[in-house]
């Protein structure tokens, strides 16, 4: 288990850089991002390639302070030891020799003067948060821009750009290009839209306000903060951003206005946002489609085998095997039901959730199998704890949070109906995609050997009380779930 | 009537075969001495730092189940090699004879890593992944094990996350999923129904 620290960062980068594009497109549309900082503490944030920190910045006699080794920690093989008053900083084959209370050091070789006294506080060597500009140059022996006062950091070639430009289409579209993906965190309020970039090296337009001459998009500006850079489109509408280009490009445009129609009562699921879908984009379903109350989704296909259940029994089949079989129960019931997959073939998992959240139902239940233990597990989305999903985005890896006490009780009624048919069951949360994303009740049914043979998975007398179990406790709920079938 | 030089040249290729024979058993024997068997498993580095008691939540496959398991191990200071040791100690077990939730031969925790503050990073290796039993069960288990061992003897893990190889993988054996980071109080309300 042995590692070097630079190993170890370089690991990380390669971590961050193997992040899909789909997942950033995901998250783009998030208003709920993990905050590299608290909003009320002042921070510096440092853009290096392959890697974005942020730093706490303190006060001492009036003047920001930073630590040094953390501040040049992540982006190479760094040591620091205290010999006395000195405070010895070693970056790769650098060696940097600091002294407590003075204000000069020695830097690879050469002397340097800064503004403000080196400060060693427990073993920490602390310098002046305006320092870092003249300072990392030498140490990390590479370009740096730093701007100070938004306390923003950019170490080598890592900037992004962006160009913003009004398309005088009906609606007008505001289209901006940036040169790296981008993942800005959206809030909406009456007349702007905010986006804030608190992980890309985004960098100031040639002015901070751009004008255009519409009243639906005015102008947007540019500003940027402890650690973070901000670009508002102010608008005569509610706007909505949507992204594209592997997140290279997002586009803002009005809100589109409902048509008007007869009123309908929908089910709470309805009442929520599509998730978006990263990477894939949702299969439209038409404006006369059927509204399908359930969706059954057996898990794996294709290439995806899932649990091989035995030397010639794959899990993929029993699900497929199972779908078919609850689909019947379900319509024999009086439930439109779509199926996600009705052959052998491969359906990503994000795609499932997508053609899910387009469809609307009311439930969703996800079929699998297992050959360990008895019976039947019932699961339900395992979410972080604290997530609300407020506002006109929902966070596509939380998608499921509001509709989770929903999920349980259906997860809880049909563990009451199998109990009911003395079938063992047991129901838990789980970490089991596409459960999260998903804006509907939703369920996984993982279906176990009733004896502890794995033969019985295949037996039509298992498979048929196991989905009309599922059929017969969903349907009772109807009013509980909010639709009727 | 073989010709007496044919017999005798017969009779040394005799001998030369037996002689290379032998040679090479020995050669074998030497090899299979200098490479000990196949146990990939890691070999425990001496952990410095005083021997303490520690909660290791231990998945048992026979309930499906987590389970409390006190042990006395060495523990370092810092807190990262504390996260190493720990799971060392938790992939002891797995790998031991007697497993109550066996691993693949040769699954190993890489690397751990503290990020920001709150984040550990937990670095799998291939054999890990690939050769963990599929199942959402049996994959659940695994990362709540990991994740609740961890919180529970290191203060302020607030989120976690795995990658096998230094690398993302949506999920560990088809089902638990790998592409997010987990929130250690909802793992622990998780471990409370699992108990």
């Amino acid at each position: 288990m042995g590692f070097s620290r630079s190993n170890a960062f370089r690991r990380l980068r390669l971590w961050a850089r193997s992040r899909t594009a789909t997942r950033v497109l995901a998250l783009v549309l998030t208003i709920a991002i993990v905050p590299l900082h608290s909003a009320d503490e002042k921070h510096i944030v440092i853009y290096a390639p392959g890697t974005t920190f942020s730093l706490p910045v303190t006060d001492r006699d009036g003047r920001e302070y930073v630590g040094l080794l953390e501040s040049v920690e992540p982006l190479g093989t760094v040591s620091a030891r205290v010999d006395g008053t000195h405070w010895k900083l070693r970056y790769n084959d650098g060696e940097s020799d600091f002294t407590a209370s003075r204000n000069r050091a020695r830097v690879r070789g050469h002397d340097m003067d800064f503004p403000g006294n080196f400060l060693l506080e427990n073993n920490r060597g602390l310098v002046p948060l305006v320092s870092l500009g003249t300072l990392l140059p030498r140490i990390l022996n590479a370009s740096v821009s730093f701007n100070p006062v938004s306390r923003r950091l950019f170490v080598g070639n890592v900037a992004t750009h962006f160009t913003a430009q009004l398309s005088k289409t009906t609606p007008p579209r505001l289209l901006m290009n940036f040169t790296a993906p981008v993942n800005p965190t959206i809030a909406t309020e009456p007349g702007r839209l905010r986006m804030s970039f608190t992980r890309e090296p985004l960098v100031a337009p040639g002015t901070p306000t751009l004008t255009f001459d519409d009243k639906s998009i005015p102008s947007a500006t540019y500003l940027e903060n402890n650690g973070v850079a901000e670009i508002t489109v102010n608008g005569g509408t509610p706007l909505m951003a949507s992204f594209s280009n592997d997140g290279r490009t997002i586009t803002i445009a009005p809100v589109p206005q409902q048509p008007p129609g007869p009123p309908q009562a929908p089910a709470p699921a309805q009442n929520l946002p599509s998730a978006a879908v990263p990477g894939n984009a949702p299969k439209a379903v038409p404006a006369n489609a059927t509204h399908y109350y359930a969706v059954i989704d057996p898990s794996h296909g294709g290439d995806d085998r899932g649990v091989a259940l035995s030397d010639s029994l794959a899990e993929k089949d029993i699900t497929l095997s199972l779908a078919r079989r609850l689909r019947q129960e379900f319509e024999s019931r009086g439930i439109p039901t779509l199926v996600l997959r009705d052959s052998d073939v491969n359906v990503p998992l994000d795609e499932r959730a997508a053609q899910t959240n387009t469809a609307h139902p009311t439930i969703y239940v996800a079929l699998h199998a297992a050959s360990d233990g008895k019976g039947v597990r019932l699961y339900t989305a395992l979410l972080p704890s604290g997530v609300e999903n407020n506002g006109p985005f929902v966070a596509w890896d939380t998608a499921q949070t509001r509709l989770l006490p929903t999920s349980k009780a259906a997860a809880q009624n049909v563990a009451a109906e199998f109990q009911r048919r003395q079938l063992p069951v047991r129901t838990l949360q789980a970490p089991l995609r596409p459960l999260n994303n998903l804006t509907t009740a939703a369920i996984a049914v993982e279906v176990a050997p009733a004896s502890g043979d794995v033969a019985d998975l295949t037996q039509p007398a298992y498979q048929q009380n196991v989905a009309s179990g599922i059929a017969t406790a969903i349907a009772s709920m109807h009013n509980q779930l909010g639709g009727a079938p | 009537m073989i010709p007496r030089h044919l017999q005798i040249a017969f009779g040394i290729l005799l001998l030369a075969v037996l002689g290379m024979g032998f040679y090479v058993g020995r050669i074998r024997g030497r090899a299979q001495q200098a490479e000990p068997a196949a146990d990939s498993r890691p070999v425990a580095p001496p952990a410095p730092g005083p021997t303490e008691r520690v909660t290791l939540y231990v998945a048992n496959d026979a309930g499906g189940i987590l389970r409390a398991q006190a042990a006395s191990i060495p523990l370092p200071y810092a807190r990262q090699q504390r996260a190493e040791e720990l799971l060392r100690a938790l992939l002891d077990i797995y790998l031991g004879k007697d497993s109550p939730h066996p691993l693949a031969v040769g699954s190993e925790v890489r690397a751990v890593y503290l990020v920001d503050p709150g984040l550990v990073v937990i670095d799998l290796n291939a054999a890990f992944a690939n050769g963990h039993r599929s199942g959402v069960l049996e994959e659940e288990l695994t990362v709540t094990s990991i994740i609740q061992t961890l919180a529970a003897n290191i203060p302020d893990i607030l989120r976690v996350k795995f990658l096998v190889e230094g690398k993302e993988r949506d999920t560990l054996a088809g089902h638990a999923d790998l592409s997010t980071m987990y929130d250690t109080i909802a793992v622990s309300q998780l471990v409370a129904q699992m108990q």
